[in-house]
């Protein structure tokens, strides 16, 4: 029977991508993927008629661009579109629209006030300047605190020393903005309610804090570091929907010669004398491998596919209590013709935005409390985006997909499964709140499609539909990234890797984790390095 | 007149007495300044109805540094010392809570307890050596703070592989997730989940909220003492070594201004219009009155002024004090042990909840208790038979939408009545009078910004070498001559005299550099 050099345990991006570097670098790699389609949560699928949903990630600005040149995904058919800012509707009628012309953004934001106008410039450059530091270290291995190896020193040295150029003043800045609040971070700048309203939504997408949990200043780095062709900050639309970004990378996986299976669900990860030596499938077939690769979350790979003897105890305890939690849904709509915000005048570029429809700090709170009581958001922070506004591909000809990010979701309600009824009654919720401000919206639904994080769990196996495969907080970041002790994309049996989202830096179609964890297993088996440096900004 | 002093201490609450104390035992001529007729600042006992005595403010000691009662050779008279925890449960199943011991708790929780206890003290163990020093500034080459920080480090790593890793993990995240992964008795959840909000803005479920249990576990691994006579006692004893080391206390005389020229201190005017001239200011009111209302802004930089103004201090934790005609009969709780503290937090589910409305600037409506019966061992407080009931009360929002009203403070304390009333079924009839500190009545009596006992919000971005703000994080503030020594410092709140003494050694080192 045939050893391969490498399994990969799950065909989402950052699974393919770990495997398109393997194979890059000369393995024979064969990646599985359970599901009968691949990419995992970066998927456009084709749920009703002609219109392809991107149902669960939606927008792309994360994805490293040192991984874009390097897997060269331009040639396997990858455009990235950027869309124009964002907008949040208020109670009273008008509306806070955020563009990318500063002299456009200055002016709307002087309309609520010239105070927070003039605030913007030095909130956007201190933010920049915590990203930047940031995203030097998305392409590295975290490295460990506790060890006396050179490498893990010399990483550590590294750190400080960025640290200390910042300067005696930008140090304790940045120790303060990584542990407080996105709240309080906006008060620093902003007086106007519904502009740190609209900025705070980046501090709570896909975690279960709210506005005003110390940490979330953090959170919203996570969604600012990224880029679109170079435009730090920028998001865009992969054409094609979500589903584009994994063929990209699949088909890169494919073209370094590497074997790509759907339908294939991994039943177990074999372990043999404390190394594992390949995977069961659900269907009883095997498949050996010298080294095997998960790229499903800690929880699923340690807790489900793997059997407790096999691991140690302090270990085991930890992934148990992992912090992974469901804490955001999805409305998926295909539309008869482009609904209408009357608040809008004609024309305006903010019809291609991202569109919100909270307006104050309290109603974010307010939505998170409701999280806490184990309910869904009464009033829930919706980021809505209609894809084909700008890419024409995902529906028929004047029709159109719009996908709506829901926050707050709970994976159970006060402790119990959904019904179908609460399902219909969550995604109405969110009908409505849109559609207090356009007026033809409903008319306009043809079809829908409710996740709830237990439908996302159940079918692409991400526990409890965390979109960032744990809990984005401090003591879930860097080093202790799954787990204190296992950062660097190893696993506590030989032979065995973690490359999914629940690794260093985490989850958002960025596809780091994958490409860092290639890095570590190349170097294990002493093969040339296929995944690219840093690039560095400036 | 004009009176030449070698140092002007601006405030006499228990850090102002700690510092003065100090300077003066090193041979200075100090002068102190209290508002009030009375010092001890927060630390102060008082008459609030006919006959009845409470510690106004603060009514337990858990961190008064062992160095500074060494230091002052004090000799505080307590009432009771380690004290128990009684949480209180629905159904009359209190569970009890002293050391790493807990009675009362089902299922192995008495065993969890203790693992978590001592890991716990561990890591308090490891902040306490540093709260009796200096922060260490950042990115300086100065020998003293590259040897903190590598002492820091050091400490760090010698807690162990594993436990590092464990501290490393804790320290920024939230009890809520730690407690529920233990225990399962709701009660001790609860108990424990309280003791992590006590006096902050923060709910079980902020992350941060270990960090501040391992705050108060860094006073004295969790003891709590109540001082005889109330806390005024402990700041009288404080006076008395100040005086006895010289230094000149007036009371009565609230400081109107600081006076500031060519960027550093000459002296400061009281509002009676007297001045008093010194090159060294220190000040033990909060950092926002002394720099903002006592220096001025036009005498600082304005990035300084501007972390200053963000920094977070308002309080959320108002004081009740009941005079009680008798003991209140509590269901399930020996009479013995009315002197021990009591809580009432049943589970951390309903700390979460009372927290929640003060995030909108609203109070709890069915709030978190610590209460105490000061007068069951301590018969100076009320007439013989009577009680005072002394309890701390979460939360009350010092940005209370609408303000602090008369309706809104009966509303309040009708809500705490309320909540008191299902474990004392008979409270209520037994209340003669009563009082209630909010938030706005601690700025107005102690003046304290914000009425925060700890002069400022206890968050990891308010801590340590941030603490109260870059600039002035090491006691010396961007004004020549002029420091700080209260609460808003490092290491924080409590009865602890940690800061004063820091203080006091901070100023006297540079001058002996200079």
């Amino acid at each position: 029977m045939k050893t391969y050099d490498a399994i990969v345990v799950g065909g989402g991006h950052n699974g393919l991508t770990n495997a398109a570097f393997l194979a890059k670098a000369g393995l024979d790699v064969i990646c599985v993927e359970k599901n009968d389609y691949i990419g995992g949560a970066t998927v456009s699928r084709n749920l009703f008629k002609d219109w392809k949903y991107s149902n669960c990630s939606y927008v792309c600005s994360l994805l490293r661009p040192e991984i874009y040149r390097s897997l060269e995904l331009h040639k396997h058919g990858l455009q990235v579109t950027p869309y124009g800012g964002s907008l949040t509707f208020m109670e009273n009628g008008d509306y806070f629209g955020s563009y990318h012309d500063p002299e456009v953004a200055y002016r709307e934001m002087a309309r609520f006030s010239r105070h927070d106008a003039d605030a913007y410039e030095r909130y956007s450059s201190d933010t920049m300047r915590q990203c930047r530091l940031i995203r030097d270290f998305l392409l590295t291995t975290p490295p460990d605190p506790t060890s006396f190896k050179p490498k893990d020193i010399k990483e550590l040295l590294n750190i400080g020393n960025k640290f200390l150029d910042m300067g005696e003043e930008r140090m304790y800045e940045t120790i303060r903005f990584w542990t407080m609040s996105v709240a309080e971070y906006l008060d620093e700048y902003f007086e106007t309610d519904v502009i740190k309203a609209s900025l705070s939504g980046s501090g709570i997408i896909g975690t279960a804090l709210g506005i005003h949990s110390p940490g979330t200043a953090y959170v919203l780095l996570h969604h600012y570091m990224g880029d679109v062709d170079g435009n730090v900050g920028s998001w865009g639309f992969a054409r094609g929907g979500m589903g584009s970004v994994a063929n990209a990378i699949a088909g890169a996986f494919q073209a370094y010669g590497g074997e790509l299976r759907t339908d294939a669900g991994v039943d177990q990860i074999i372990v043999k004398n404390g190394k594992a030596t390949g995977v069961a499938l659900e269907n009883g077939e095997e498949i050996n491998g010298r080294i095997v690769v998960s790229a499903m979350d800690v929880k699923r790979t340690f807790l489900t596919c793997m059997d407790k003897s096999d691991l140690p105890e302090a270990f085991h305890n930890r992934v148990e209590n992992f912090k992974i939690r469901g804490s955001s849904g999805k409305l998926n709509i295909a539309l008869d013709g482009l609904p209408t915000f009357p608040a809008l005048p004609k024309g305006s570029p903010l019809h291609h935005s991202d569109m919100h429809f909270i307006d104050s700090m309290e109603r974010m709170e307010r939505a998170y409390d409701d999280w806490k009581d184990g309910i869904w958001s009464k009033d829930p922070y919706v980021d809505m985006v209609i894809p084909t506004t700008l890419d024409p591909t995902m529906a028929p000809p004047g029709k159109h997909f719009m996908s709506c990010f829901i926050q707050y979701c709970p994976y159970k309600l006060e402790g119990r499964d959904w019904t179908e009824p609460e399902k219909e009654a969550f995604a109405q919720t969110v009908i409505d709140q849109i559609a207090d401000y356009s007026p033809d919206f409903k008319d306009l639904i043809l079809h829908y499609e409710v996740r709830t994080p237990q439908t996302i769990e159940d079918e692409i196996g991400i526990t409890e539909g965390n979109i960032f495969h744990g809990e984005l907080t401090l003591d879930q970041v860097l080093f202790n990234r799954p787990v204190p002790g296992y950062a660097q994309y190893r696993g506590p049996v030989g032979g065995l890797y973690m490359c999914g989202s629940s690794t260093h830096p985490g989850g958002g179609v960025m596809a780091a984790p994958g490409a860092n964890a290639a890095r570590e297993i190349l170097a294990d088996l002493k093969r040339p390095n296929t995944v690219p440096e840093n690039f560095g900004d400036d | 007149m004009t009176d030449k002093f070698d140092a002007i201490v601006v405030g006499g609450g228990h850090n102002g007495l700690v510092c003065s104390a100090l300077l003066a035992r090193s041979g200075k001529q100090v002068l102190l300044l209290e508002a009030n007729e009375q010092v001890g600042g927060a630390a102060v006992t008082r008459e609030f109805a006919d006959g009845y005595s409470v510690s106004a403010c603060a009514h337990l000691l858990y961190n008064l540094q062992p160095s500074v009662i060494k230091d002052l050779k004090l000799n505080p008279v307590l009432a009771s010392e380690d004290m128990t925890t009684i949480a209180l449960d629905d159904d009359g199943e209190h569970v009890r809570i002293k050391g790493d011991k807990v009675t009362g708790a089902k299922d192995g929780d008495a065993e969890n307890y203790k693992a978590f206890y001592k890991r716990m003290t561990r890591f308090s163990d490891l902040l306490k050596t540093y709260f009796n020093k200096t922060p260490p500034r950042l990115g300086t080459k100065d020998f003293k703070d590259l040897a903190t920080l590598a002492q820091l480090g050091f400490d760090v790593r010698r807690l162990g592989k594993e436990e590092m890793r464990a501290f490393l993990r804790l320290i920024g995240m939230n009890i809520h997730d730690e407690v529920v992964e233990r225990f399962g008795c709701p009660v001790l959840k609860g108990a424990i989940s309280f003791d992590a909000v006590l006096g902050t803005h923060l709910g079980p479920r902020s992350p941060n909220t270990i960090m501040t249990y391992l705050y108060r576990l860094a006073g004295d691994h969790g003891r709590i003492a109540s001082p005889k006579g109330g806390m005024g006692s402990v700041s009288d004893e404080l006076a008395r070594a100040a005086r006895d080391a010289g230094v000149t206390i007036r009371t009565g005389m609230p400081v109107k201004r600081i006076i500031v020229g060519n960027g550093r201190v000459t002296g400061v005017e009281t509002e009676g219009g007297e001045r008093f001239d010194s090159l060294t200011v220190v000040s033990n009111a909060d950092p926002k009155r002394t720099m903002m209302t006592l220096v001025g802004a036009r005498h600082m930089e304005t990035g300084f002024t501007r972390r200053i103004h963000h920094m977070r201090a308002s309080g959320n934790t108002a004081k009740l004090h009941l005079a009680l005609d008798g003991l209140p009969d509590i269901p399930g709780m020996d009479k013995k042990e009315y002197g021990e503290r009591i809580v009432i937090a049943p589970t951390e589910d309903y700390v979460e909840r009372a927290f929640n409305p003060a995030k909108y600037g609203e109070s709890s409506p069915e709030p978190v208790l610590e209460v105490t019966f000061p007068s069951f061992r301590d018969e100076s407080l009320a007439p013989t038979g009577k009680h005072v009931l002394s309890a701390v009360v979460q939360y009350a929002p010092y940005e209370r939408k609408g303000g602090w009203t008369n309706e809104a403070r009966a509303e309040f304390e009708s809500a705490a009545i309320r909540v008191l009333e299902k474990y004392m079924p008979d409270i209520a009839q037994r209340i003669t009078a009563s009082e209630l500190l909010t938030p706005a009545d601690i700025e107005r009596e102690f003046h304290i910004t914000g009425g925060h006992w700890h002069h400022g919000e206890l968050t990891l971005d308010q801590f340590l070498f941030t603490r109260p703000v870059y600039g002035a994080a090491q006691y010396r503030t961007p004004v020549d001559g002029l420091y700080l020594c209260g609460a808003g410092a490092h290491p924080g709140g409590g009865v602890s005299g940690a800061a004063g003494r820091n203080a006091a050694r901070a100023i006297l080192s540079r001058e002996k550099a200079a």
